[in-house]
């Protein structure tokens, strides 16, 4: 059972060393002539004039509260789905009532303006 | 010879032999990709009556070997201000998750490295940690535009990414099973029988979500190169940059794919006359590739604002209501029509 993962492991492993290995062999190969101009932050040819880290919008933050909250529905969702067929009607009523109360929280975020980007 | 290849590796066989398949499964996808972006500059280009690339080779066929030769004579630079580390890591952590989903993707009848019975879940998993890489790319720049570019990206990625799961739930109702090879099996019965028929709003949904995950055109904003002039990759150059663009054009064959296996039949053929295989997959994905080029030759950039509707306002409601929809009928002696 678990060997079966042990491909997916290895896989992992080959992807990320594919990642690595052109970053090295372009750090070997290329030139490298470091000057304080080229290395200061793109600010479109002006001197960068604040921090980079700046205050930003707050609904970003919201749409990750959101994201998290209807991501974990759809873990719950998962295998739900998988055995529908099985727990017949109790599992589909069961899982509409939950689906409910989140569509009221969808409704209310909704209505509250927390999905509006102008 | 393979007795022979055996004795010489002994007991470290098995990983030498899975190491083998692994290269034969990337070394392919490496290739695709190399092509895809050559390929994309000859569609475009024919859809704007020009001929694109055509110097390097025979109609251009070399130009992808050329691309990657300039990128990888070029400085990367490190930007004074950034975090060394992190910058680095960024696109190494793109790329390796948009690779390592293909050990579940079943490319024919039992064809697949690991034939896991959690694929879907493990392929969500592994899609999803690419944003990481996007968020951790634009703060170690340490760059307004990265900054502002990877929040953009960030936040549009997740949310189409709930579209998205929205889309595969209903995959599983209709298949009952996580497997892919299974989930291709269910569609058995030729062009009717696939699962875009039933499932046509989440097979809709599922690809322009797609298309929204690659951060592809028209959903490029996090690009802008009229505002922000390429998003979280701005301070990237040389091989830096060329794992990021690797990791966009792997991840737009992974979801193209994904659509072809869980919607279009996978390796199934259309009609019963002609028999099943590799090659029908290939067709299919080619075809959805296409259409991502076409995309980008056609269709004029989103607003960020219609981007965010778009995807909470009008995705969620539809695929929300559509998996009611199934759910119900599955309960009733229509659910054939369902599987």
């Amino acid at each position: 059972m678990l060997e079966n993962y042990f491909p997916i492991l290895l896989f992992i492993l080959v992807g990320l060393g594919v990642g690595v290995a052109p970053i090295v062999l372009g750090k070997v190969v290329a030139p490298h002539r470091p000057d304080s101009e080229k290395n200061s932050p793109y600010e479109c040819g002006f001197e960068a004039f604040e921090d980079a880290r700046m205050k930003f919008d707050v609904r970003y933050y919201l749409v990750a509260i959101l994201f998290i909250l209807f991501d974990l529905e759809i873990a719950f969702l998962f295998p739900w789905a998988v055995v529908l067929k099985e727990i017949g009607l109790f599992g589909f009523v069961s899982m509409m009532v939950f689906l409910g109360i989140l569509v009221v929280g969808f409704i209310y975020e909704w209505m509250k303006g927390a999905l509006e980007w102008e | 010879m393979m007795d022979t290849l055996q004795q010489l590796f002994g007991p470290l066989w098995p990983v030498v032999w899975t190491l083998a398949k692994i290269v034969a499964i990337v070394a392919p996808i490496m290739g695709a990709v190399a092509y895809l972006t050559l390929a994309e500059r000859k569609v475009i280009g024919y859809m704007q009556v020009r001929i694109g690339p055509n110097r390097v080779g025979y109609y251009g066929l070399l130009q992808p070997v050329a691309d990657g030769l300039k990128l990888l004579f070029k400085e990367i630079i490190l930007p004074t201000a950034a975090n060394k580390f992190l910058f680095l890591l960024a696109p190494v952590l793109v790329l390796a998750p948009a690779l390592a989903a293909w050990a579940v993707v079943p490319f024919d009848f039992d064809m697949v490295l690991a034939n896991v019975d959690a694929g879907l879940l493990y392929i969500l998993a592994m899609t999803s940690v690419g944003v990481y890489g996007v968020i951790i790319a634009g703060w170690a720049s340490n760059s307004k535009y990265a900054f502002l570019g990877s929040l953009r990206s960030a936040a549009q990625i997740v949310s189409y990414e709930i579209a998205m799961g929205f889309a595969l739930v209903g995959v599983l109702m209709a298949a009952n099973s996580l497997n892919l090879g299974k989930i291709v099996m269910a569609q058995q019965g030729g062009f009717w029988e696939w699962y875009w028929l039933p499932l046509f709003p989440l097979f809709v949904v599922y690809f322009i979500a797609a298309v929204a995950e690659t951060n592809r055109a028209p959903f490029d904003v996090a690009e802008g190169e009229s505002e922000i002039v390429a998003g979280f990759h701005v301070e990237y150059s040389g091989m830096a940059f060329a794992v990021f663009f690797l990791a966009e054009y792997a991840n737009m064959i992974l979801v193209a794919t994904l659509a072809a296996l869980m919607f279009l039949g996978g390796w199934l053929s259309p009609v019963p006359f002609l028999p099943d295989g590799f090659p029908w997959l290939a067709i299919k994905v080619a075809g959805l590739l296409f259409l991502f080029l076409w995309f980008r030759a056609t269709f004029p950039r989103y607003r960020y604002d219609q981007i965010m509707r778009l995807g909470w306002k009008v995705f969620i409601p539809v695929t929300l209501v559509w998996i009611v929809v199934i759910g119900a009928f599955m309960q009733t002696p229509l659910g054939y029509l369902f599987h």
